[in-house]
């Protein structure tokens, strides 16, 4: 199995206040990771940090070695990092004065893409890939990303961080603000994903976790407690506070 | 359970304060109403082609129009709104995304300072600025009076209609791996173009109908001119020095100036918004 994300010693800030007190972990490639935790544990930050996204709060600072693929994301520009580690958040965040169609091309075309016919392709496969090209083909230039239900617009989002062909996809709780049928379709699509690139995705939903993903790590207070196969860490914890966690004591 | 008497008086003070609210709305409808239809009422007999074509006659003979202070007020605004407008947007630009520091701050306070400005003393500076070195008048100065007027209220609608724009639609962008300067320009400004085109139409709606700044920059024409530097013809200046003639025939044309201003300013925003604002996608908000 090949290592995607190599992470070492990674230290992050807000302020004076350190939120990861040095993070070690090897993501495989074409595999889901998910990353649980109690809210305020770094889990965010720490995803937030492998594309570089961390550094766009004024405030906020990161240290260590981050590598993607073997090379160190913080030694090239933060530009090229994001296009190779996508990004979906937690809300769904449609550019809300584009249609579908430009919500997905916004990648590339901002990147200066601007052959038609490229385009046209990328952007068919990109929504097929996310599972809504059936529901919105015969609207695509039609109507804007805002007017999709809030289950849409998060598959809308998915495919234009896929439109860049990323090698990774960062998820930040992709499904939290989700209804029980939009968030099943969202797992199912990650399933469909990780066949094909990595996946990294945070989650508070710890049968989420179990769900979609074969390995997973537990944050607790900015640190790594414990990373290894999912079914090891939710059926026997070699840490007591991960199993403290997984038991519903604490979180 | 409230009581039924509890209930009437709910439902008296809804209706009492729904009826003020909408009794004021009227008022505020019905001003501009009145307004317009005065100027109709008073303007739109002496509005004909020739009024619209031709340029003033001496006093005494009759006909003539007020073409030159048509196109003089469509010059000088146009000079205006191309300084004003793009130095607007990019002072909103900066305070908004960059000006979390002493520096924005400044730009923020100075724009509020700017726009309390009196007009005349905007026109004084103008005059300082374009008139002293070029030693005459021009619709060069006069657009560079109205500029300055409008950079306050276009920076500052600018700069709350980016503040509008979630922080996630910005995140979106820079995920995608899209630079910053492009973020800006193509996301962030885009969103909140409807909004930047208001403040942009606002702004050109309160100088199109300003007289004090043009006396001593534009100055005013009696003849054909389309040369930016040299002395033009304005609608609001051509009306003020018709309202206080003492001949009736230039007041009935000062009532007609006054009424084609305002299609002016009326008919200029419906196109703004009809070009650029007809795009919009459904559910855009």
């Amino acid at each position: 199995m090949a290592t995607a994300v190599e992470v070492r010693n990674l230290r992050a800030w807000f302020g004076k206040t350190e939120a990861l007190h040095g993070v070690n972990i090897a993501i495989q490639s074409t595999h889901a990771t998910a990353v649980i935790g109690p809210s305020g544990c770094g889990k965010s930050t720490f995803i937030r940090c492998l594309n570089r996204m961390h550094e766009t709060n004024p405030e906020a600072r990161a240290e260590g070695e981050v590598k993607i693929s073997g090379v160190d994301v913080y030694g090239v520009p933060a530009v090229e990092v994001r296009r190779r580690v996508g990004m979906v958040f937690q809300k769904p965040n449609p550019f809300p004065t584009m249609s579908i169609y430009d919500n997905v091309a916004a990648g590339l075309k901002l990147n200066g893409t601007h052959n038609r016919r490229t385009l046209d392709e990328v952007v068919e496969h990109s929504l097929e890939k996310a599972a809504l090209w059936d529901e919105v083909k015969d609207v695509l230039k039609k109507k804007s990303g805002a007017s999709l239900s809030g289950g849409q617009q998060q598959r809308l989002c998915i495919a234009r961080a896929l439109a860049v062909k990323p090698e990774v996809l960062l998820m930040d709780e992709p499904a939290s603000a989700l209804d029980p049928i939009s968030t099943a379709k969202i797992e199912d699509l990650i399933f469909e994903l990780k066949q094909s690139l990595t996946i990294v995705i945070v989650t508070h939903n710890m049968q989420q976790a179990s769900r979609v993903a074969e390995f997973t790590g537990f944050f607790l207070m900015g640190n790594l407690v414990e990373f290894d196969r999912t079914e090891k860490i939710f059926t026997n914890p070699s840490d007591k506070r991960t199993e403290d966690y997984i038991t519903g004591r604490f979180g | 359970m409230p009581s039924n008497v509890v209930k009437l008086r709910r439902q008296l003070v809804d209706y009492f304060f729904t009826g003020l609210a909408a009794s004021l709305s009227v008022l505020v409808v019905g001003a501009l109403v009145a307004i317009f239809a005065y100027l109709v009422l008073r303007g739109a007999g002496s509005l004909n082609w020739s009024f619209l074509t031709q340029t003033p006659k001496p006093v005494g003979e009759a006909g003539g129009g007020m073409a030159n202070a048509l196109i003089g007020s469509v010059m000088i605004l146009l000079i205006g709104s191309l300084l004003g407008v793009p130095i607007g947007i990019a002072a909103g630009v900066y305070v908004a995304e960059f000006g979390r520091n002493r520096l924005g701050k400044l730009v923020r306070f100075t724009a509020d300072v700017l726009n309390g400005v009196p007009s005349i003393v905007i026109g004084l500076v103008a005059y300082g600025l374009v008139v002293i070195p070029q030693k005459h008048f021009s619709a060069l100065a006069g657009g560079v009076a109205l500029a300055i007027m409008m950079i306050p209220t276009v920076s500052r609608a600018t700069e709350e209609m980016l503040l509008l724009v979630p922080q996630a639609v910005r995140e979106a962008a820079l995920g995608l791996g899209i630079p910053q300067w492009r973020t800006t320009i193509s996301i962030t400004l885009a969103t909140a173009r409807a909004g930047i085109i208001t403040g942009v139409m606002l702004a050109f709606a309160r100088v199109a109908g300003e007289t004090a700044p043009l006396m001593f920059t534009a100055f005013g024409n009696q003849f054909w001119s389309l040369n930016p530097s040299q002395p033009i013809a304005a609608l609001p200046l051509q009306i003020f020095s018709y309202a206080i003639s003492p001949f009736d025939e230039w007041h009935r044309q000062a009532w007609a100036g006054a009424l084609v201003l305002v299609i002016l300013i009326v008919g200029t925003t419906t196109l703004l918004r009809f070009v650029f604002l007809r795009r919009m996608l459904g559910g855009a908000g």
